[in-house]
């Protein structure tokens, strides 16, 4: 072998591990989150978090909080999906959440019946929207059928349209989709699964 | 349709390799951390019109020597109230604290030599491509590359002669 191919052998070894820690990179990615939102160029925002029924992400643009996923939903796909249909310009930058954060906090620990943050609903449109802006109409600790909630928004046919606008609220938790049960009153679906769909009514009827 | 890949992911998976070319290139100091954070900014800027099939990796070393030329400029341009201007301290904590002796070889390069080897070896850039941001041949990038990495051997020495055989030797495992 020629002086310059182990020289180019022992330099890519040496040289790629020269030492840069996570937390390094962790501090200027931080930097960056802050300097895109003073920009303007941070189109979503997003942060992961802890609640009892399992992890939560939150997303918002600059209009508002636009979605929140169940780890179920598996947030890489939703991040995708995210840069598909909004933009790719996406961070993970928790400052945008606060206050988000702090109202799911606060409902988990029954402090919170309603929330108080601008919301985007641009992921969704036409009935499914005009659905979901109905929903937080529906009080804490009450529950409506599908059927129900058709008629109110003035299409008593579309209780199957009801169903899947519930089934695609791409803001779980605090666009209370998970208050729309059966007309029998068994659960139905939901997206963060029927546990998280009976742990949230728990919660609210036992406040 | 190539679908394009939430940002966050461009820097969990580039962000290193930014920062070992920029401190390459740079020094390992905070004029390394904005020539960074310059870097990613304008990538962000640029990302939604980048070409679904674009090398991601090469774009951003490309961007990363444009930056790193803005960086030294403002730093020639800043007035000079005092005899010797020292280092900033790092904003993130002290950086490299693992090959002090690597980074201060790295830093005795001469100028082209010293960014041959960072767009090529770090940055993972062809010769071509290291040639066409530093003007001249690819022939005399490489050369240039070969020269840098002779010189780093030599004033490395040893602990880094027996750090390559240790990483050999787990490669053999």
């Amino acid at each position: 072998m020629s002086r310059e191919n182990t020289d180019a052998g022992w330099g890519r070894s040496v040289l790629s591990n020269l030492a840069v820690s996570a937390d390094e990179v962790r501090g200027l990615h931080d930097r960056l989150a802050a300097s895109a939102e003073a920009e303007g160029m941070l189109d979503v925002a997003y942060t992961i978090m802890e609640t009892p029924v399992g992890r939560l992400l939150l997303a918002a643009t600059e209009r508002g909080l636009v979605r929140v996923a169940y780890e179920r939903e598996g947030f890489d796909a939703v991040l995708e999906t995210l840069a598909a249909r909004l933009s790719p310009r996406i961070l993970e930058a928790p400052a945008r959440l606060g206050v988000a954060r702090q109202q799911i906090g606060e409902y988990f620990s029954g402090a919170r019946t309603r929330f108080d943050v601008p919301l985007d609903l641009g992921l969704s449109s036409g009935f499914r929207q005009a659905v979901q802006r109905y929903l937080p109409s529906i009080g804490y600790g009450q529950t409506q059928s599908y059927k129900e909630v058709a008629q109110i928004v003035g299409n008593p046919a579309a209780v199957r349209a009801v169903g899947s606008a519930c089934a695609t609220n791409p803001l779980p938790v605090v666009v209370p989709c998970h208050r729309v049960l059966r007309s029998d009153g068994s659960l139905g679906g939901y997206i963060g699964g029927l546990e998280a769909k009976a742990a949230l009514l728990a919660l609210e009827h036992a406040a | 349709m190539t679908m394009k890949e939430p940002f966050e992911r461009v820097v969990a998976a580039h962000g290193p390799m930014v920062l070992r070319v920029c401190r390459a290139v740079l020094g390992v100091h905070a004029d390394a951390d904005d020539a960074w954070s310059e870097t990613f900014l304008a990538a962000l800027r640029a990302y939604p019109e980048l070409l679904p099939d674009a090398n991601v990796q090469a774009w951003l070393v490309t961007i990363a020597h444009h930056k790193a030329i803005d960086v030294t400029r403002a730093r020639q341009r800043m007035p000079l109230p005092v005899a010797i201007v020292p280092d900033r301290a790092s904003t993130i904590g002290q950086p490299g604290r693992a090959d002090p002796d690597l980074w201060d070889a790295v830093k005795a390069l001469p100028d082209k030599q010293r960014r041959c080897v960072a767009y090529h070896y770090l940055g993972g850039l062809p010769y071509d491509a290291v040639a066409e941001l530093l003007g001249g041949s690819a022939a005399a990038a490489r050369r240039a590359a070969a020269d840098g990495i002779r010189q780093l051997r030599e004033t490395y020495g040893r602990a880094g002669a027996e750090a390559h055989d240790e990483a050999q030797e787990g490669a053999g495992r």
